[in-house]
């Protein structure tokens, strides 16, 4: 019965420290339990979104591919394949360079075999670019997919 | 409440392959709805994949992302019957868990 009540002390004060940190502004309410790279997402040009990631100066990489139909007809949904056969893979990230915010995905990866599907919206003809963290190196490749239809309502 | 979420994992060739599929709006707040107005941003954010209480996958999306979404890897070092773990959060604080088995 006093275990428990303690318990409820310490939640009422973990939760009193995270109101005022939320009332101060330092948090987001929304970013509280989760990590999201806002000025990377929110980036509205390549170049921002590269290096709001670290991806800048990534070096080109034959170890990557990048797998992604030549013409796709409904940029709403674009099929993206990427395998890294690289050693010691940290992360994925995914950017459809020409959209309103290029960055699509960004994946923290441990212990697989450097192979990830997914589809993406793509709003006008583009490379997808993948840059793949691995080793303590950044690396990347791209694929140009042109579209027929816009997906992203911009 | 969580969005209906299917996960399928398999062995093959010693890793687990892992396909979701979730069903999800993911509106990036750049559309129009049939009113002309903007359809408010409504987008999954964060997914993390825990197998056998390791996290393999810890992805963070944008809108960018197709509705219903889609994602699949291979996972080493894992074995049939193990726990596999998909836990959300939307871009609201929306947030969901869903459970399935290796097989």
């Amino acid at each position: 019965m006093n275990a428990m009540r303690r318990n409820v002390l310490k939640g009422a004060g973990g939760f009193g420290a995270l109101s005022v940190a939320v009332a101060a502004g330092l948090l987001k309410p929304t970013r509280v339990l989760a990590d999201w790279n806002q000025s990377a997402f929110n980036a509205t040009q390549k170049d921002a979104a590269l290096s709001a990631i670290g991806g800048e100066g990534a070096e080109s990489s034959d170890k990557i591919t990048v797998k992604a139909p030549d013409i796709a007809e409904n940029g709403a949904v674009v099929p993206v394949e990427i395998t890294a056969n690289l050693p010691g893979l940290e992360s994925i990230a995914i950017l459809s360079e020409k959209n309103t915010n290029p960055l699509v995905g960004l994946y923290k990866m441990t212990d697989t075999d450097g192979y990830l599907s997914t589809r993406i919206k793509m709003g006008a003809t583009a490379n997808v670019r993948a840059i793949v963290k691995a080793g303590g190196k950044t690396y990347t490749a791209a694929k140009e997919v042109k579209v027929t239809v816009g997906g992203c309502g911009g | 409440m969580s969005v209906p979420t299917k996960i399928r994992a398999s062995m093959a060739g010693g890793a687990a392959e892992v396909k979701i599929l979730m069903t999800h709006p993911m509106e990036n707040g750049l559309r129009k709805g049939a009113d002309g107005k903007l359809v408010q941003a409504n987008f999954i954010r964060n997914v993390t994949i825990t197998i056998a209480g390791k996290t393999y996958l810890d992805a963070q999306w944008g809108g960018g992302i197709s509705k219903d979404p889609y994602l699949a890897f291979r996972a080493k070092g894992v074995k049939a019957g193990d726990k596999i773990v998909l836990a959300y959060e939307d871009n609201a604080g929306g947030k969901g868990s869903t459970e399935a088995t290796v097989g």
